[in-house]
This record gives C-alpha cells, structure tokens and sequence, in this order.
C-alpha cells in the first residue's frame, strides 16, 4: 500500500461494499471497498469495480466544488475499487429523529433539503436519499452521505424519483412524523431550487407515486 | 379438496389437478414450438384450441377422477398474450358453468411462485421470478408480493431467445434442458459489453444490440454468448443481492423457466454462499409453466373464498403481480 492508513472498525458491510473507520494521514477516515464478486467474471468484476469507484470518486469532488456537503475525498484506488473519505462525526437523522425537538428535527430535515437541492440544481441525483444518508453534526450541519448510487442526470423524473424514495423512507421508518418532516424537508428544498423549478419537480413526484408499484390507493385497472 | 388448473398464457396449455395434502395427481401438458421465429400468439391460440380437449381428458384420466369430483376449476387469466389465455379462459368457464363448478381466477406471476415455495419449502424468501416474459425480484409484504426490482425494458428469457435467434442458433431454444445461449457460450471469452444495474432494476434491450453488434463486427460467436450470458445473468444476481441486503432475508427462491439454467443457478449459488443465505430453486419441470401450479395457488385461493363469476371472469394481459391480495 502506496498510503499511510489504519482500519479500526468495520461499520457496515452492504451488498456492494464494505464501510468501515479508521485514520488516514492522521484525518479520522472512512474506508469504502467495493466487493468482488464471486458470481462474476474477474474481467467484468474487474470494470464494473473500476468505473463505479471513479464515478463515485468523481462525484463527490464535483459536489464539493458546488459547496454541497459531502465527504471530502482523501484517497482514490479504483483498481482495489477503495475510496478513503472524510469521516463526517455526527449522527444520522435515522437514529435522532425521536430525541429531537420538534423545532430541531424541522430544521436539519430543511437543511438536508438544502443540500439535496444544491445537488438537483447541477443536475446529480443522490440515488439513495434516506434518513440513514442524512448525517447531522455538532454544529448543526447535515451532510449527505454514500453517493454510491449518485448520477448526472437529464430528464427531471430521475431527480423526482430521489423524492420519492425519501417519501417512502419516511412512512416507513418515521410515520408519525412524515408529513411535518415532508414539509421542513421542502421549505428547504424549494427555497435553493425556487418555486418553479420545484413545482415541476413535485408534480413529477406526484405522477410516479400514481404510476407506481408500491401505492397502496392506486386504482387498479378494471 | 381438489382442484383444476388450467395454464395458457404464452405457449404451453396445460391442465393440473391437486389435491390440498399436497399432492399432485395430474400434470398434462400440450407445448407450442414454433418452427422459425418466436411464439406467433395466433399459431399458438390455435394449436392449443386443437390440443385443449386431448389434454383435458388426459389430465382426469392420469388424475382417475371425472369432473364431477372436482371442487373448483381455476384458471390463469394473466398476465400473458391475449389470444393464448382466451383459450384457457373459454375452457375454465364452460367447464365452471357447465357442471356448476366455482371458478377460480389465477395469476400466472403468483402461481410460479407459489408452486416453487411449496415444492422447496421456502418460507419468507426473496423471490426471483425469471422466464420470457418477466423478469421481478419480489418479496411478501403487507399481504402482496411487492416488486423490489425489475427489468426496465425486456426480460431475461426473451433477451436470451432473441438473441440466440438473431445469432442463427435457434429454435429450438432449449435441448435437453439447456438454453442455446448457453450451449454456444462454452470456451468462449470475456469482451466487454454493457452492464446495466439501475438502482433495484435491471436492463437487457441495450445488452441485446451490443451483443448483435459485436458479432456483426467480427467477434466470434462463442466470445459474443458467453460475454451476454456473464453480464445478464449477473446484473441479475447483484440485483437479487441488493434485495436481500436491503430486506434482510434470508432465503432466495428462483422461480420461472430461466431458473431451469444451470449457469444461473451456479452464480446464485455463489453469491448465496458468500452471503450465508439458503438458496432454492424450483425443479425444472415446474419452473416453467405448468396446469400444477395453477391448480395449487387456486387451492390456496379457493380456502380463502376467492372466485369468480365465469361471465365476469375476463383475461388480464397485464395484470400486475403486486395488484393481487395473498390471504395466507
């Protein structure tokens, strides 16, 4: 190994990577590894591995560049598919929301509206936005987190989608408090975005929910 | 209790009788093979019209039952080609009406699933229905098997046969139990073709016109249907894997005629060991479409009091796994 590193904990280990913390040149690091795959062929294991580690690698510093808060990159090996990143400290919304405040919950969901937003206008869709990607700091910043499955977009439906996915992240994990934490959510959202933009984007939102597999009041076809 | 499945969706009529022990007591089968090309849904409609009585009466008579001992009669009103399941759908109501038998109305998505969870002894798994015409990662949920993941555009068995057309090494599609696709992709060698895992969701028409493309370039055969095969099957498997580890499950179930390859079942198998989930896989003579199966799941719907009127018992060409309610 070419950098100076230390693994302590694994945190999680996904289906497509293993997260784990440690310390790189003395930063309090994140490690993400990208798994081989033992169904695939080391050829195609090999590229698949590659071109997502860059990409994602990729993303993150354009994101940086356009002052969303994400992770900052420390350390690229797409060949062992690893990326070292910034350790964000701080805890995920997932696991706070029921000891926040009314007040404290509205505003970290407006400030990760804020950042989603900040993404949506250059055109990146998160991919994967849940609570448990929603990391609230000391400070009282929320920083967005795994862009494994982030990506330049250009139809307005892949960013609605982003929305919709943390709409049924929220009936299933926090039910009690979707539809305020909906709302603090968008002001935050709509006030990076505007009105207009995010009119379109919602009533986007609103179609796939209709068009969807997943909606319990969808009519069926008679 | 017993009861009459009645198959015809795509190309196989099929008539099965089960009793609720479970046990199978007649599985006859009438296949439509088309002599060039893929399933003409009219040659198909027709050929089974020709072979619904013959098989019918094969099916009570290997059962040693008539009619009249029957409980319910189901039958498989979608999802499938029009032509083929107004067949099945005919036979089901007059034989309902005829002999004032409960008809029972049968998706053909849930059947598949259904016979592979009783047959391997599933309990919760993550369900992998793969064949012609679907190509769905689904798990029971709040009493329907919702869809987690599938393919954007076609599915994995009529990226195969397509392909395997186009390459001039089919029909016949499947000999001895293998997929031309596979057949031909033995000793050949990766090149690189385009993988496609969008979220949950898979994609093959890209795959397809890579593939054909290359050959037409002057890649070797061999090479072309061995890289399709690798990154078809494994965008599958990944997808299926994302399932579980978002779900948490702890079982998978293949279910559909493409769980009948061995290649398939090998990268599973895999990709279960490394995951210390348990693998199972529906036998290939159920896998692909069968009277059984629908016999089964209209069992199952039939003790829960599911029927329906045979005058108001339309076909659903695209009747939607995740619509239909499961009661057990």
């Amino acid at each position: 190994m070419t950098y100076t590193g230390r693994v302590f904990r694994v945190i999680y280990v996904g289906a497509e990577a293993l997260v784990a913390e440690g310390e790189f040149l003395g930063y309090e690091a994140v490690f993400k590894l990208r798994l081989r795959k033992p169904y695939r062929v080391p050829e195609l294991d090999r590229e698949i591995i590659r071109r997502r580690t860059l990409a994602e690698a990729r993303l993150l510093l354009a994101l940086r560049e356009l002052g969303v808060k994400v992770p900052a990159v420390l350390y690229v090996d797409p060949v062992e598919g690893l990326i070292v990143m910034e350790r964000v400290r701080g805890r995920t919304i997932l696991s706070v929301a029921g000891s926040l405040s009314r007040g404290e919950l509205c505003s970290a969901m407006s400030k990760a509206g804020s950042e989603l937003a900040k993404m949506h206008r250059s055109g990146i869709a998160h991919g994967d936005v849940t609570t448990a990607n929603m990391v609230l700091t000391e400070s009282g910043d929320v920083y967005l987190v795994d862009l494994g499955l982030a990506k330049h977009v250009e139809d307005v439906e892949d960013l609605a989608v982003d929305l919709h996915l943390l709409i049924r992240v929220l009936e299933s994990s926090h039910y009690s408090a979707k539809d305020e934490m909906f709302k603090c959510f968008l002001s935050g959202y709509r006030e990076i975005l505007g009105e207009e933009i995010a009119r379109t984007i919602l009533e986007k939102v609103r179609e796939i929910r209709l068009r969807g597999r997943y909606v319990e009041e969808r009519r069926v076809r008679k | 209790m017993l009861v009459l499945g009645i198959e015809s969706t795509a190309h196989t009529f099929g008539v099965g009788v089960v009793s609720d022990e479970p046990r199978i007591l007649a599985d006859a089968r009438y296949s439509y093979t088309p002599k060039v090309g893929g399933i003409h849904p009219r040659e198909a409609a027709d050929s089974f019209i020709s072979n619904a009585p013959r098989v019918l009466s094969e099916a009570l008579k290997s059962a040693g039952i008539s009619m009249e001992s029957v409980d319910a009669v189901a039958v498989a009103l979608g999802p499938g080609l029009g032509p083929c399941l107004r067949v099945g759908a005919t036979v089901a109501r007059a034989l309902a009406a005829y002999y004032g038998k409960p008809l029972v109305p049968v998706n053909h998505a849930v059947a598949h699933i259904e016979v592979g969870k009783v047959l391997t002894g599933a309990r919760d798994p993550l369900v992998v229905y793969i064949s012609g015409g679907n190509t769905v990662i689904a798990a029971l949920y709040g009493g329907r098997y919702r869809v987690f993941g599938e393919t954007l555009d076609i599915a994995l068995g009529n990226f195969m046969d397509t392909l395997a057309r186009e390459l001039g090494i089919a029909p016949p599609y499947v000999v001895e139990g293998v997929h031309a696709l596979d057949r031909c992709a033995e000793g050949g060698k990766y090149i690189e073709m385009p993988y496609v895992v969008k979220g949950q969701d898979t994609s093959y028409s890209g795959l397809l016109t890579a593939a054909l493309r290359a050959y037409r370039d002057g890649a070797k055969l061999e090479d072309v249907c061995f890289s399709a095969r690798e990154v078809a099957y494994s965008s599958l498997v990944e997808v299926a894997e994302r399932g579980l580890s978002q779900l948490g499950k702890e079982e998978v179930l293949l279910v559909g005629g493409v769980a009948a390859s061995r290649y398939l079942v090998e990268k599973f198998e895999a990709m279960a060991r490394h995951r210390g989930v348990k693998l199972y896989v529906t036998p290939p003579k159920y896998a692909v479409d069968n009277g059984v199966m629908i016999a089964w799941t209209g069992l199952l719907l039939y003790k829960h009091g599911v029927t329906v009127e045979p005058e108001k018992a339309y076909i659903k060409q695209r009747w939607r796994l995740d619509s239909v309610d499961i009661y057990w």
